[in-house]
């Protein structure tokens, strides 16, 4: 198993690079590896996978029902929902199907539900229900008054964004890609027949090269010679509440699309926490993921009429986002025969569904592209560390904790984490490199009192399992 | 299926405010008294405070010292005194579920005081905006990195707060090596001793910033510089690599809430009358939890007082009902914030205390009840400033009617 982070890369040819080692570059590499044979590379700018606008979107498994009907999106993301929420039971990936509510505050939001149950419909989506404001209220007890009504949709769900990417990381790398982060791609060339990356770790060879660099898919799609689209990156910035705000919403409220915007939605997380976001604030800088003020108290003005209360809480987590957005409305995936090169661009916050079924098509282009690959395996389940709240936690394990007592040893108590856990997540297949990629794998730290309690234990922990 | 096991009385927090209860009815004969702790070592807070100001006059400790003398004090009086072990979830009214390396265990008890403390809030709960930089601290976090783990902090740091708290991370950054650019505060003065903030302006050379805040972190991967904005609308970005926001303390009040037992909205603790009893028959609560915070003396003198209420609740199982305590702006908050007639009685009970939001000049107490003046007090301190304590004479209680309305207190 080989994930590298410093030194000179391999000198071998890959059979295939894959650059950006995000939600969708790793669900690629995953589904690569169910290929025997291929040698595969998953190329990552930073110093771990999802660190660009994977770790920071809103969390959501979608069913699809408000895509564009017809587009290559609603398709991906229609299948990747079910791919995904079958690999999630397999891998101990925590989902809970919590079910939406589209939330009509004005005439002319309550005008859009009929539209959008029709375009479910169009989706294949026949589940979505009209809701009376009685039957509104009655779903939702703590919500603002004024609501006129609900588009319940009861198939949309929560899920761990980050256990999933890195479930996909270590499936790939377990099943003999190579994943070599601090590697970001400088240049781009094809030297008979090969493609040649220059990166800040040295020159890396592959004979076909998909891209799945994000926010940065523009860029290395022009230094391949292609202009098909631009990326403007799009900050979403979000508020996370503490536990105690969990008991206040039942379902994910989503905003109704109007001419005048989109919104902004109130969700449960699986972390047990309430989400309130994103913002939507079109820039220019790919690396702006900061909060502002003025955001924050945009968010905090819309999440007080949708749910009062929530304001009460404490605010355990800040933080903004880039979505990839481009002036398309689809996703730009494309294959470039005569460059044994594939494009995937203009992925939004619905990539994380859909990321299956990206990874199933691009791999269809590439062997249509004849790309010479053995029929596809069944790969070893891989079992990651829960940390959905719905579901048991180690410290809740008592077989767990005789079998190990570390597993009983509570290290960060916001969130209950153990010594176990993080002596886990230090020594896995792709472990954790510093305090925040710590924190996606364990929780250590995310909590209420952001390390006031734990702060300095976690880290002599991180100091202590990383040499 | 989970072990139940039965102890007289559960204490959760070996601070010094349930260290000293559980001396207290260990000594006095209580029966069975178990302290729980989440922490690997007993004594709260203390325990990562290094400089003196602790014990009394006549032997001054260190935070560690007098963690150390509370612990044994609890040790000796025969209290059982359990680290690692966290306190989960209410099983019942008087029980709780636990867990630490030996598995989980459910503990039942006769009277359960709990003495959880308080924490600072961080930069994420005050919607401080910018970058998610390393080098942001609590005092809290700093005070361990220093004295407990030897970690490297950093070359420059600004403090957020100009309190006690303030001045004590000022003193651990200086320990630790790292130069303290300046201090900021939204006040117009500071609000620790004036002997202890001009000694740090004039003898350390760490100028106070005030009516000034923190408007935004920069900085990608480490803390590069901190954006503060003056009143007066100036803004500047402050060189430094560590950020350190002090004070602005909550009550750890998760299990209170969990539990269901009323809270006040001034402290965000549990609600307490007088005898530290709350909303719910047989649970105690004492320390910083009810008012966050005060001094660790100011939490073992309660801690012990609750041994004694607790004692009474063994013997008598009686729980008077009380009237609400409440506060006028621009006073904070109050505790205890119940009150019943007997309450001031023992001379043992200490003073109410009380925060003020703006700073006051010769302030005077007024206590009323449905429009009856019950005392009046012209408090110790010539001036009465944010975040620091206020007190209240307890020996009007008697003249509360347990049939009337609530008691205000009012600051003129």
């Amino acid at each position: 198993m080989t994930v590298t982070a410093h030194g000179p890369l391999p000198a071998t040819t890959y059979d295939v690079a894959v650059v950006g080692a995000g939600v969708v570059g790793c669900a690629i590499a995953r589904e690569l590896a169910r290929r025997p044979g291929l040698r595969v590379a998953l190329v990552e700018a930073q110093d771990d996978v999802g660190q660009g606008s994977s770790k920071a979107n809103t969390a959501i498994l979608h069913t699809g029902f408000d895509a564009v009907p017809g587009s290559l999106e609603a398709r991906l993301v229609r299948e990747g929902a079910r791919l995904l929420a079958a690999y999630a039971a397999e891998c101990g990936i925590p989902v809970e199907p919590v079910g939406a509510l589209l939330v009509a505050w004005d005439e002319e939001q309550l005008a859009a539900l009929p539209r959008l149950a029709d375009k479910a419909v169009r989706n294949g989506y026949h589940d979505a229900q009209h809701l009376d404001p009685a039957a509104l209220y009655a779903r939702e007890p703590r919500l603002g008054p004024g609501a006129l009504g609900a588009l319940h949709i009861p198939g949309e769900s929560i899920v761990c964004p980050w256990t999933t990417t890195l479930a996909y990381a270590t499936q790939a790398v377990r099943n003999g890609v190579d994943l070599h982060l601090n590697s970001p791609v400088e240049t781009a060339s094809r030297q008979d027949g090969t493609h040649v990356l220059g990166t800040a770790r040295g020159e890396l060879r592959a004979r076909r090269l998909v891209n799945a660099a994000g926010l940065h898919a523009d860029t290395l799609d022009r230094r391949l010679g292609r202009h098909d689209f631009t990326v403007t990156p799009r900050r979403g910035q979000l508020l996370v509440f503490d536990k105690s705000a969990r008991d206040l919403v039942r379902h994910i409220l989503l905003p109704v699309p109007t001419a005048l915007g989109k919104g902004v939605l109130i969700a449960p997380t699986v972390y047990g926490n309430v989400l309130l976001g994103p913002t939507a604030e079109d820039l220019h800088d790919r690396r702006a993921t900061e909060s502002t003020a003025e955001g924050l108290a945009h968010l905090r003005e819309k999440g007080g009429r949708i749910l009062p209360e929530l304001l009460d809480e404490e605010v355990t987590a800040v933080y903004a986002g880039l979505r990839a957005a481009t002036e398309h409305e689809d996703y730009r995936i494309r294959a470039h025969p005569g460059q044994a090169y594939v494009t995937v661009g203009g992925i939004r916050s619905t990539g994380l569904t859909a990321s299956l079924a990206i990874a199933e098509h691009v791999v269809g282009l590439l062997t249509a592209d004849g790309l010479d690959a053995a029929p596809a395996r069944d790969l070893e389940p891989v079992r990651m560390p829960n940390l959905g709240e719905a579901f048991p936690r180690p410290y809740q394990r008592a077989e767990l904790i005789a079998a190990d007592p570390e597993y009983g040893r509570l290290v960060c108590h916001c969130e209950r984490v153990s010594r176990g856990e993080i002596r886990d997540a230090l020594a896995a297949t792709v472990p954790a490199r510093t305090l925040e990629g710590l924190r996606r794998r364990t929780r250590a730290r995310a909590g209420r009192c952001q390390g006031f309690y734990c702060g300095a234990a976690v880290r002599a922990l991180f100091e202590e399992g990383r040499t | 299926m989970t072990a139940v096991r039965r102890v007289d009385v559960l204490v959760v927090g070996a601070g010094p405010a349930g260290l000293a209860t559980a001396a207290r009815l260990a000594a006095a004969g209580a029966g069975r008294v178990e302290v729980l702790d989440r922490e690997r070592q007993a004594g709260g807070v203390p325990r990562h405070c290094a400089h003196g100001g602790y014990g009394t006059w006549l032997h001054p400790l260190t935070g560690p010292g007098y963690a150390r003398l509370l612990l044994d004090a609890a040790d000796r009086a025969g209290a059982s005194v359990r680290t690692g072990v966290t306190a989960l979830d209410w099983a019942g009214p008087l029980s709780l579920h636990t867990v630490g390396p030996h598995g989980p265990e459910t503990i039942e008890a006769r009277a359960v005081v709990l003495a959880t403390g308080a924490r600072e809030r961080p930069r994420a709960a005050r919607l401080v905006p910018g970058t998610r930089p390393a080098g942001v601290y609590t005092t809290g976090e700093l005070q361990q990195s220093v004295h407990l783990y030897r970690q490297h902090i950093g070359a420059r740091a600004l403090v957020v707060g100009a309190e006690d708290v303030s001045y004590a991370a000022a003193d651990t950054l200086r320990a630790a090596g790292v130069a303290v650019v300046a201090m900021v505060t939204e006040l117009p003065r500071a609000q620790a001793a004036p002997a202890r903030a001009a000694d740090t302006r004039l003898r350390h050379r760490v100028p106070l910033l005030t009516g000034t805040s923190v408007t935004e972190l920069v900085g990608r991967g480490r803390l590069s510089g901190v954006r503060v904005r003056h009143r007066d609308g100036r803004t500047a970005t402050l060189a430094c690599d560590t950020v350190v926001f002090t004070g602005d303390f909550v009550p750890d009040h998760e299990l209170a809430r969990r539990g269901g037992l009323s809270l006040d909205p001034g402290t965000r603790g549990p609600a307490v009358d007088g005898g530290l009893r709350t909303s719910r028959p047989g649970v105690f609560a004492a320390g910083s939890v009810l008012h966050a915070v005060e001094s660790a003396a100011t939490a073992a003198r309660e801690g012990a007082y609750a041994g004694r209420t607790v004692r009474d609740w063994l013997a008598t199982g009686g729980w008077p009902d009380g009237v609400p305590l409440l506060v006028d702006p621009p006073l904070r908050w109050i505790a205890p914030n119940r009150v019943v007639p007997a309450d001031g009685g023992r001379g043992e009970r200490g003073p109410y205390v009380l925060r003020t939001s703006v700073v006051v000049a010769r302030p005077v107490l007024r206590v009323s009840q449905d429009d009856r003046l019950l005392h009046t007090e012209r408090p110790r301190t010539r001036t009465a400033v944010p975040h620091r304590t206020l007190t209240l004479a307890a020996h009007w209680t008697g003249r509360v009617d347990p049939k009337g309305g609530p008691v205000r207190v009012a600051l003129g």
